[in-house]
Order: structure tokens, then sequence, then C-alpha cells
């Protein structure tokens, strides 16, 4: 067990630091640099100036190595574009994503589980029917057309704010819209594995000695059933970056994504760097929970 | 597994063809059958409602026509039905399916126009066709770029099988999204359409690929052991022969279900990518550009028929996940996007 955790530590630190050395040196290797891009502004002295100032004038190897060195002591250079330390400009957004991530997991989670537990556990039916009509649906929409599509409906009718931040109103369209197609694909996922279950021969065994059904499907199938629920979880965090990237720019969440989005456009190369080390480190986290959580659902998957 | 067919008398595979094929045919027949050209704009008709055909007026029934509309206010762009002088359809006119007989006094716009006064149905159709070809592109790309690095993992094992797993299942955890977004941003921001269209389709086929070589390995791995593979070794087929005559066929059925997952993924990605202004340049009719149209919440909430192509995209995800699932229903493992 040790030893797994062990690896799957590792597995993480490489995934940030390539990640965000490769996105580094990806829009270094991008024509232009902040300096021309700002420069229409201020002219030919002006960027020369700004070259110079943020090292943009040096061979990228150094201007990596030099990145590098500060990141490993936490620092990741001045954003160009917003004449701050990234540091200080990454968190709030950064909390701002993850804040709109969890949600919509817990929206997923609560909404998707305990209905593939139903739709997983009957035959036929109008219930379990319109369930997997509902998921089919949901699992053809991905976010950017769930997000658009809820704030299409909130900017008519008015019931709820369609775009920024503040109050927990904000929340609502774009959770919903990262959430539901994800609880869909948890709906799906839950209901084959409980179809699964109740075939064992141990389920029968359990009716046949008067165990009730409820707490037979509730208690039982349901924990059997989570493994494969457990396995994809890590693997939905990469989902629900891409996801959440579309929904904040539709519902302008200033987010993550947000900030990524404005940052290559500026080619303001350390802000990009930054917000990729963060994003990666929430997928590396992500997925380093939900080992574990596999690790403990299903013993098999230590080896 | 679909049990809700038994209130459907359709199966769902077959509900899922057919939305598919609409939007093929669609795409394919778009010289044909849309109305307009892409960049026509009727500058008299910014963010016209769509003209609905009607077949009766206060006379009783006749031709198919439409009414054309007038501007009622020209600050919130309202328009008024004219009632009192109808517009007749022209069928097989122009070498077009269907259109306005005078498009002086009203074109035909089916799904209204958008806020530069083009017809959203033409753009529509021609939109499908750039989505889709570059879906099916960048689809065929990943099929090829992660067939053959899955077949030399899984044939060669060992150190190789070891190093090109772990860099696929390093780029597999990353959100697609965003790789694909780096990728864009490494290149000028400005280019022409059809750079865009090779740039776009070779990041989404190296995005795609790891998710076809992690099957193909898996599947050469347990063919090369089977006893028709040693027979075939034994005959004296060389490691090529023996992986694209005798193994590579078996993962057919495997590639097939991932072109069905790849696509989507593809389209949404280039619908994303255009809707925040990395993806085609604005003239080019896609169904990312004109969700782009749609990017100003103001708008479309008073413009609704700017969402078709948002429609289109989920009609077309719908059939194909259906036309999958009907026959298969353990197919979902991992979302792509």
């Amino acid at each position: 067990m040790f030893i797994y955790l062990l690896r799957r530590v590792v597995f993480a630190l490489v995934l940030v630091f390539t990640v965000s050395s490769a996105s580094l040196l990806l829009t270094r290797a991008a024509p232009g640099d902040y300096a021309t891009s700002d420069g229409l502004r201020g002219g030919r002295e002006r960027m020369k100036v700004m070259r110079e100032r943020y090292g943009l004038d040096r061979p990228v190897l150094e201007q990596y190595l030099r990145w590098l060195g500060g990141a490993i002591r936490l620092d990741f250079g001045y954003s160009l574009a917003y004449d701050r330390p990234v540091t200080d400009l990454i968190p709030e957004r950064a909390a701002n994503t993850a804040l709109l991530a969890m949600t919509a997991l817990l929206v997923a989670t609560v909404v998707g589980l305990p209905l593939g537990v139903v739709a997983g556990s009957r035959r036929g039916g109008l219930l379990a029917g319109s369930v997997r009509l509902a998921s089919v649906v949901l699992l053809s929409l991905p976010p950017l057309l769930t997000s658009l599509f809820l704030v299409f409906v909130a900017a008519r009718t008015g019931w709820l704010p369609i775009g920024g931040i503040g109050t927990a109103s904000h929340l609502v369209i774009p959770a919903a819209a990262l959430g539901l197609p994800i609880a869909a694909l948890f709906e799906r996922l839950q209901a084959q594995a409980m179809q699964e279950v109740i075939g064992q021969p141990y389920v029968l065994a359990a009716l046949a000695r008067g165990v009730p059904r409820s707490r037979i499907l509730w208690r039982d199938g349901l924990k059997a059933a989570l493994r494969p629920v457990a396995s994809v979880y890590g693997l939905v965090v990469a989902t629900l970056l891409s996801g959440s990237f579309a929904v904040e720019t539709v519902t302008s969440w200033p987010g993550l994504g947000r900030l990524m989005l404005e940052a290559l456009q500026a080619r303001d190369v350390f802000l990009v760097a930054g917000c990729a080390a963060t994003g990666s480190l929430f997928l590396a986290c992500g997925t380093l929970l939900s080992d574990v959580a596999l690790a403990v659902v299903d013993p098999r998957a230590r080896e | 597994m679909w049990r809700w067919q038994s209130w459907i008398p359709v199966p769902a595979n077959r509900i899922g063809g057919a939305l598919v094929l609409i939007v093929v045919l669609g795409a394919i027949a778009a010289p044909v059958v849309a109305p307009h050209t892409t960049g026509h704009s009727f500058p008299e008709l910014l963010s016209a409602p769509p003209t609905i055909p009607h077949i009766v007026d206060r006379e009783g029934l006749r031709l198919p026509f439409i009414y054309p509309w007038r501007i009622a206010n020209r600050l919130e762009q309202r328009f008024e039905q004219d009632t009192t002088a109808p517009v007749p359809l022209g069928w097989f006119t122009n070498g077009r399916l269907v259109d306005s007989s005078d498009d002086a006094r009203m074109p035909l716009l089916l799904l209204g126009s958008d806020s530069y006064g083009r017809d959203v149905f033409s753009r529509l159709l021609f939109g499908a066709r750039m989505s889709l070809a570059l879906a099916i592109a960048a689809a065929l790309g990943s099929m090829l770029v992660g067939g053959l690095v899955g077949a030399v993992a899984g044939y060669a094992g060992g150190s190789t099988d070891d190093l090109l797993m772990k860099a696929t299942d390093l780029i597999m955890v990353l959100p697609m999204m965003y790789v694909a977004l780096a990728l864009r941003a490494a290149l000028p921001l400005v280019l022409e359409a059809s750079t865009v269209f090779v740039f776009l389709t070779a990041i989404f086929a190296l995005v795609g690929a790891p998710f076809v070589s992690r099957g193909v390995r898996g599947i050469i791995r347990t063919e090369r052991r089977l006893e028709y593979a040693i027979a075939a070794v034994s005959l004296g087929a060389g490691p090529g022969r023996l992986l694209i005559r005798h193994l590579l066929p078996a993962a057919r059925g495997f590639l097939a279900v991932q072109v069905t997952m790849l696509v989507p993924a593809f389209i949404v990605a280039e619908a994303t990518l255009s809707y925040v202004g990395l993806g085609f340049p604005y003239p080019i009719a896609t169904w990312g550009t004109m969700l782009r149209e749609a990017s100003n919440v103001r708008t479309f909430a008073d413009f609704p028929w700017l969402l078709s192509p948002a429609a289109a995209i989920f009609v077309f995800v719908l059939g194909l996940n259906l036309l999958v699932q009907g026959r298969d229903d353990g197919f979902l493992k991992k979302p792509v996007l």
C-alpha cells in the first residue's frame, strides 16, 4: 500500500513538473511575446525596455532555468499583463475554479449515484426508463452546450443571475452546467454495476435469507457497485477541468480557465505557466485522491 | 440493456443512425439545400427571426409561401410580419432545392439571420461540413497515430512498451481542452482558415491518440500470443506483415467504437476553441464560429435561433451515442472530453 501510494505521488509530481514546463516552453515558442502584443501602445523603445526587464531577450533555456529555480521556491515570476506576481493572481481564481468543480462533483454524485441504483435495479418501468433517457440526452450535452442552454433559460426567465460571481445563486448555473453531464455518466456507470451485482448468487442468497430488498440495494449493492464509479473519479477530474473552461467562458465565472485563456492570448508566459502548474496540481490531487479511494474500496487495485 | 426501447417502438440505434444520417446528408448536400451562401448578408435583415413557411392564408390553402419581415423597431431590432404581401417559395431554381421566389422582397431564412444579416440555416449546413470534416479527419489521424503507437508498444513489449505507455498515461490524464488550447496558443493567433484546419486536425489527432493507443496495445498484446499469430510467425511472416495483416484487424471493433467517441469530442473542442476566438477566423462558417455569435448573452436571449448550432451539435452527438449504445451498453469507460 505504501509503495503504491509513493508511486502515485511520484507520478503526480512528474505531472505537475511536465505540464508547467511544457506550457512555459510552448508559450515561449509561440511567435511574438508579451512585449510585441503590448508594444503597439508603447512603441519600439518600450518594447525593448520591457523585454530587458522581464528577461524576455534572454535565450529560452536560460529563461526556463530561471523560472524553474524560482518555481521550486514557489515563486512563479511576474505576470506581464497584470504587473503583479503570479502568486498574487492565481489563488483567488484557483479557489473559484475549485469551488465550481467541487460543487459540480457534489451535484453529480448526489444526483447520479442514487438514480443509478434506481435505474440499475429495475428491469423496466417508467422511472428507470426516463432516468436512462435523461442520461443519454445529458451525455450528448457537453458543458459548453448545457451552460449555453441554462444561461439562455436564465436570461429569458430572469430566475437566476446569468453570469459573474457573488452570491450562492451565481453558482447554480455553472455548477449545474458542469455537474449534470457528469451526473449522467455516474448514473450510467452505477446502473451497469448494479445490474451486474444484482445478478450475483450472493444477492440471491441474501434475498433467500430474508434480507429486505431495499437493504440489499442501498447498502450491499451500492457498496459493491461503487468500484467502477470510484475508478472513474480520477479521470473525471480532467473532465471537470476541461468542462469548467467552457463553463467559465460562457457564464463569465472568474476562474483559472479564463485567466489562462487571457494569459495565452496576451502571451503572458509566466502567468500561463503558473495557471498550468495550478491546474495540474488540481489534477494530480484529484487523481491521487481517487487512487486512494479506489485502493480503499477495492483491495485488488493496490497491486 | 436499453429497456426503454420497449416503449419506443424503434430500436435506439436506428434512431441514432437516422439522426447521424440527417446531419451528414445535410452537410453533403449543403450547396443544394442551403438557400444562400455563407457570406451573403442581408443588410436590411439583421438578426431577423425565422421565416416559417405557411401553406394557409386567409383565402385558404395554397402553395408554400413566407411572409416578409418589416422592421418595427430598429433600436430593439424587432420585426413584424407583413401578412399583406406573401412571397411564394420557388422550387429547384438556381440549382437550389427551395428558396424564396424573390430575394429582394424577402429571402428564405429558415432559422433566421445573425447579427450580420447572414442566413443561419445556410451557415449551419455549410458549417456542418467544416465541423464534421475536421472532427472526422482528426479522428482518423488519432487512429493512425494511436494505432501505430499502440501496435508498436504491444508488439515490442519491454521497455519500449513501458515508456510509450507512461507517456500515454500522462497525456490521457490531462484535460483535453487545455492541451488543445495550449497547443493552439503556441501558433500565431490569426491564421488562414485552411491553416487553422490543418493545425487543429493535427492537434486534435495528437490529443486523441492516447485513447486509441491504449486499447490497441492491449488487444495486440493478447492477440500476439494466440495460436493463429504464432502460426503466422512460424510460416515466416515478419513483424510488419504480422501486425498489419493479422493483429490489427482484431482491433477493428474497438477502433470503430473509438471513432464514435472521438468525433463528438472533437466537434465540441472545435466549437469551444472557436467560441473563445482561438479557432477559425470569423467569416468562416463552422458550428463553433456560429456559436461565437451567441457569446453575447443579451443578444442570444432575444434571438434564440442563434443557438441552432448548439442544437445541431446535440442532435449529432446524441445520434452517435444512441447508435453505439443501442448496440453495446458497455462502452462508457472514460469521457474523452
